[in-house]
Parts: C-alpha cells; sequence; structure tokens
C-alpha cells in the first residue's frame, strides 16, 4: 500500500512541518516515506507545500501528479490540487480560507475550520496540526498516537512548551471529523 | 544503526564524514547549500578542516592542495559551480591525486534555475575539463544509495588516485526518506606513499600536471587511460528491476530512474512486459550490459532530465539492435511517473523502426502536446 499526501498552503502555516511529522511518524510506524518540498526562492506569503509518501514497499518516485490524499491550507491549493486528485482521495479543506466547496463528486470533502478552531484554542499557528489530525480520523494513514509521539520528538527544543496545544489541535481536528461522520 | 528520516544534503555529508573525509572546502549554491551549511558545523567539532572559500575556483584549488598532501578531501556545488572549477578539476585528473566532488545538478544553462535537473550528465561524463582524462562518475538515486556510494566514492578515488563525482539532482539534495548511515571510519593514519607534506628522511615526492616534453605526456596519458580501462573493467554498477522477461525495458538514472520505477510497477500491474535499467555509475558506463540487454527485448525507452545526454551513450551500446525511443523533461521539470506510464504503454504496442535522430524529432511532439495540455 503505497500512499501520497499533499500540504498545501500559504509560507508560515506549517505546510512543510505538518508534512515532516508524519514522515516521521511513518518512520517510526516502520514505513517506508519520502518527503519533498517544493522548493524555490519563496517566502512568507507565498506557496509552501510538500508531499509525502507513505509506502509499505520501497518508493519510487517521491512526487505524484495525482495524489490520494491534500491537506489544502488555502484556496489556491484547492483550486490547483481539486482537478488532479486520485478519485476516491480525500480533500481536507481548511474552511476558514477557503469559501467553496470542490465541485467533484468522487473525492470525499471535509471542510474544517482550522483557522478559527487554532484561534480558539490560541495560536492561529496550529491549523496545520487540526487538519492533521482531521486527516488521521478520516482515513486510515496512521495511528494518532503514532504521529504525536513524531511531534513530541521532533518539535524544536524552543516549541517544547506548545506541545499540549499541538496535541489538542489534533484532538480537536480529529473529534471535528468524528462529529461530522457521526451527524 | 537504526533508519532514520535524512535530509538529502545532510544525509550526504554525514555520509562523508563517516568516511573519513579530512577536508570540506566550498562555496554555498542552491540546492547543494545544506551540505556546505552542515559541513560548517560538523566538520571543526571533529577537528577536521572546513572552509568556506571566496569562490568556486578557489574551494576546488583547496581540495586540489589538500589531495596532493594525502588528505581525503571534497566539494559540493551545482552546475555553475562546477563550471567555474573545471579548470582545476583537469589539474586534479592530470596530478592523479584522488578528490570527490558532488554535484547537486540543478537547471541550465547558464544561471537556469535551482530547480531539479540532469543537464550536467555530459559535462560530468566527459570529465568537465580540458584534456584526456576520464572520471568515476556515481548517480544514486535514493538518499540511502547516495550514502553508499559516497563512501565508495572515497575509496575509488583512493584505489585509483582518481576524481570522483556524485551526481544527484536537487530532488535528492532537498527531499527526506528512511535511510541508515554506516559507522564511522577511523581516519587515515599514514598519508599515501606518493603524498606531498614534507620529505623529512626520504626522498621527495613531485606531485604536477606539466609535463612540457611530449613523449612524457603521452606516457602521461597512456597510464591514465590504462587506469581507466581497469576501472571500466571493474567498477561498472547498475540496478535492474522486473527485466527476465522484459518485452521492453527503460533505461534511466537517478531520480528520474526512481520515477521510471513507479511506472514500471504500474505498467507490470496491466500486464506489459516491461522492466528498468539503472546505471549506477555513468561513467563507466555498463555499455556491455545494455548491449547484452538489447538482445533480449524489443524496444528499448531512455528516460532523462535533460534532451538526451545519456541517450547517446545506450544508442551506441544498443548499436541499431532495436528501436531506441526517448522521453525526457527539461529545464528543471522532474516527470510524474503517469508521463513515463503513457510512455510505456505506447512503445508497448508500436513495431515502428525508428530512424536515427527521429527520437528526439517525435519525442518533442509528445512534449509539446503535453506542455500544451498544462502538464
Amino acid at each position: 500500500m503505497e500512499k501520497s499526501i499533499i500540504v498545501s498552503g500559504f509560507g508560515g502555516q506549517g505546510t512543510l512541518f505538518a508534512g515532516q511529522v508524519l514522515a516521521y511518524a511513518a518512520l517510526d510506524a516502520g514505513k517506508y516515506v519520502t518527503w519533498i518540498p517544493s522548493y524555490g526562492p519563496e517566502m512568507r506569503g507565498g506557496t509552501a507545500r510538500c508531499t509525502v509518501t507513505i509506502s509499505d514497499e520501497e518508493i519510487g518516485s517521491p512526487l505524484t501528479r495525482n495524489p490520494a490524499i491534500v491537506l489544502a491550507m488555502n484556496l489556491p491549493s484547492l483550486d490547483k490540487y481539486e482537478p488532479l486528485m486520485q478519485p476516491g482521495g480525500l480533500m481536507l479543506a481548511n474552511a476558514s480560507l477557503i469559501n467553496r466547496k470542490m465541485d467533484r463528486s468522487d473525492v470525499r470533502g471535509i471542510y474544517i475550520p482550522a483557522a478559527r478552531m487554532a484561534e480558539e484554542i490560541g495560536n492561529p499557528r496550529l491549523a496545520n496540526m487540526i487538519m492533521v489530525g482531521a486527516m488521521l480520523a478520516a482515513e486510515e494513514v496512521l495511528p494518532l498516537d503514532v504521529v504525536k509521539e513524531a511531534l513530541e520528538n521532533h518539535l524544536p527544543e524552543r516549541h517544547k512548551k506548545t506541545l499540549p496545544m499541538n496535541f489538542q489541535a489534533m484532538d480537536q481536528g480529529a473529534a471535528f471529523v468524528k462529529d461530522a461522520i457521526a451527524a | 544503526m537504526a533508519k532514520e528520516l535524512l535530509k538529502g544534503n545532510e544525509a550526504f555529508a554525514e555520509a562523508a564524514v563517516r568516511a573519513g573525509v579530512e577536508g570540506f572546502f566550498g562555496y554555498p549554491i542552491t540546492p547543494a547549500s545544506e551540505f556546505l551549511e552542515y559541513m560548517a558545523k560538523r566538520m571543526p567539532a571533529l577537528g577536521r578542516a572546513f572552509l568556506q572559500a571566496e569562490s568556486e575556483i578557489a574551494a576546488i584549488h583547496m581540495v586540489y592542495g589538500a589531495a596532493c598532501a594525502g588528505k581525503r578531501a571534497l566539494t559540493a556545488t551545482s552546475g555553475p559551480g562546477l563550471s567555474l572549477m573545471s579548470e582545476a578539476l583537469s589539474y586534479i585528473a592530470g596530478t592523479e591525486v584522488p578528490a570527490v566532488v558532488v554535484n547537486v545538478m540543478r537547471g541550465g544553462p547558464g544561471l537556469g534555475n535551482i530547480a531539479p535537473s540532469q543537464s550536467d550528465y555530459n559535462q560530468m561524463v566527459k570529465g568537465g575539463g580540458h584534456g584526456d582524462y576520464f572520471p568515476i562518475v556515481l548517480a544514486p538515486a535514493t538518499v540511502q544509495e547516495a550514502i553508499d556510494y559516497i563512501t565508495l566514492a572515497f575509496d575509488l578515488a583512493d584505489k585509483y588516485r582518481s576524481l570522483v563525482f556524485i551526481v544527484v539532482d536537487g530532488n535528492l539534495g532537498q527531499m527526506m526518506e528512511s535511510a541508515e548511515l554506516p559507522p564511522m571510519r577511523e581516519l587515515r593514519k599514514e598519508p599515501p606513499e606518493w603524498a606531498v607534506y614534507g620529505a623529512k628522511d626520504r626522498d621527495p615526492n613531485i606531485l604536477t600536471s606539466i609535463y612540457i616534453d611530449p613523449p612524457d605526456e603521452e606516457i602521461t596519458n597512456i597510464r591514465l587511460l590504462k587506469r581507466w580501462m581497469e576501472i571500466e573493467k571493474n567498477e561498472v554498477r547498475y540496478k535492474e528491476y522486473d527485466l527476465d522477461d522484459a518485452e521492453v525495458a527503460v533505461v534511466s538514472f537517478g531520480v528520474a530512474g526512481r520515477v521510471c520505477s513507479s511506472a514500471v510497477k504500474t505498467a507490470r500491474e496491466e500486464g506489459i512486459k516491461v522492466g528498468l535499467f539503472r546505471p549506477i555509475t555513468v561513467a563507466p558506463f555498463p555499455f556491455k550490459q545494455i548491449e547484452a540487454l538489447s538482445k533480449r527485448v524489443k524496444r528499448i525507452l531512455v528516460v532523462e532530465m535533460n534532451t538526451g545526454q545519456m541517450l547517446d551513450d545506450v544508442k551506441r551500446a544498443v548499436g541499431g539492435r532495436v528501436p531506441v525511443e526517448f522521453y525526457g523533461r527539461i529545464g528543471g521539470v522532474t516527470p510524474f511517473p503517469d508521463e513515463i506510464l503513457d510512455e510505456i504503454r505506447r512503445i508497448n504496442e508500436s513495431e515502428d523502426a525508428i530512424e536515427d535522430g527521429m527520437e528526439k524529432v517525435q519525442w518533442l511532439e509528445r512534449l509539446e502536446e503535453r506542455i500544451a495540455r498544462g502538464e
């Protein structure tokens, strides 16, 4: 089984780090994994995205045209990846910044007000972890506790005090999806 | 050692450290800069030499000097930096001292861009500089392979007193992948017997690339060529996937090769008898192996992130036995697996002969259609 996940948004939204947390967790879970950023002469406010591929076998291409899962942190990301997604794929949209639904009916859409929820927790920069928590609840990619452990192990020392808030963000993202499914 | 999630450039640098590199001299350039940044912290902490030079030209001359003194020396750069280094590369080869140079290739020519590319293939396999010499060129496709082949690069450099290039593209330099680092080797205790480091109690060694008298230079050239012939005999390396019963063979190196491996896997699931041949040494090139391959398959597809530089080597090996097709993305664009899959499907159905040179004309038509579709 091989899953390709794209995390895409504005620079500063923590897309690259969210992807890295998933990659570290995949490694801890004994999977093959690649993480590859779109790198370029970019700055805060520009586009920042990464592709994470998680597999039970050795990984060929680290890049994919047709992702299985997309975490769209902003509208340009949804616009870009909606037509490219695999049928049956999962699109998680940061509904705080994305004011439309997808046109495609063969892709599962989850619209989560991640930026607003992050502000309610007390830090708008937690939106990425809300999206990650939501994704893990919506699709069997990795167990939430493995991802939490990866975050704990790889969060830079200076951010360690934000660990409880990050966990809370993941939990709330997961809870949002579970409620949405139950409803 | 356990597997870790390692960033390409940093892993390459640490692999060089563990292989026993004693001096790193470099100048920053995207997409290779993390290599230098990592060395800036790591080398002084180990009491080894690190120096950010004032230019690539200075950096490679420092590598040259350290190599002459019998130290394991290294630099890492990208295309524009490599071009600046060309003169000293030739001097290193002419002086017959070992050195390792990593080229994290980016889009060109000229300043080009910082996106991944394989457009320095010819520059690297032909040596980069002037004169008759033959560098070893290793083209890993994964972070793990890069770690393994950087270790090997130092051994080959020492064994043959040769220049060894590692060519990767920006994808591999920038990506993170699970890989395992080797244990730290002990540094060499004694310098090689040819090195110049002070001649107390022995006759002086002389290292030079000047042979004013043509017969002397001729003998030197013969020595270099014979050494290269040994390398060609002993050091060809490659990887094969699904080739046992293949009717179509894809030949591709580096990251393009691993993109092809994804396409081959999908094509196999569709029942297409296709396999992949991935050269790891692009110099010495696996001519004999590809010649043998061309006797077993019906058609060959070469895939590169350039306009078909390795294609010429593959065609030489195939010798017109079967049609050789080409597909490439250029200018810093990395192909996706679906593009290669389309090519494999098309080629699997095709029985047309291809007139020499037409493989590129036909490729360009297909590529321009693809670009027009926004891909």
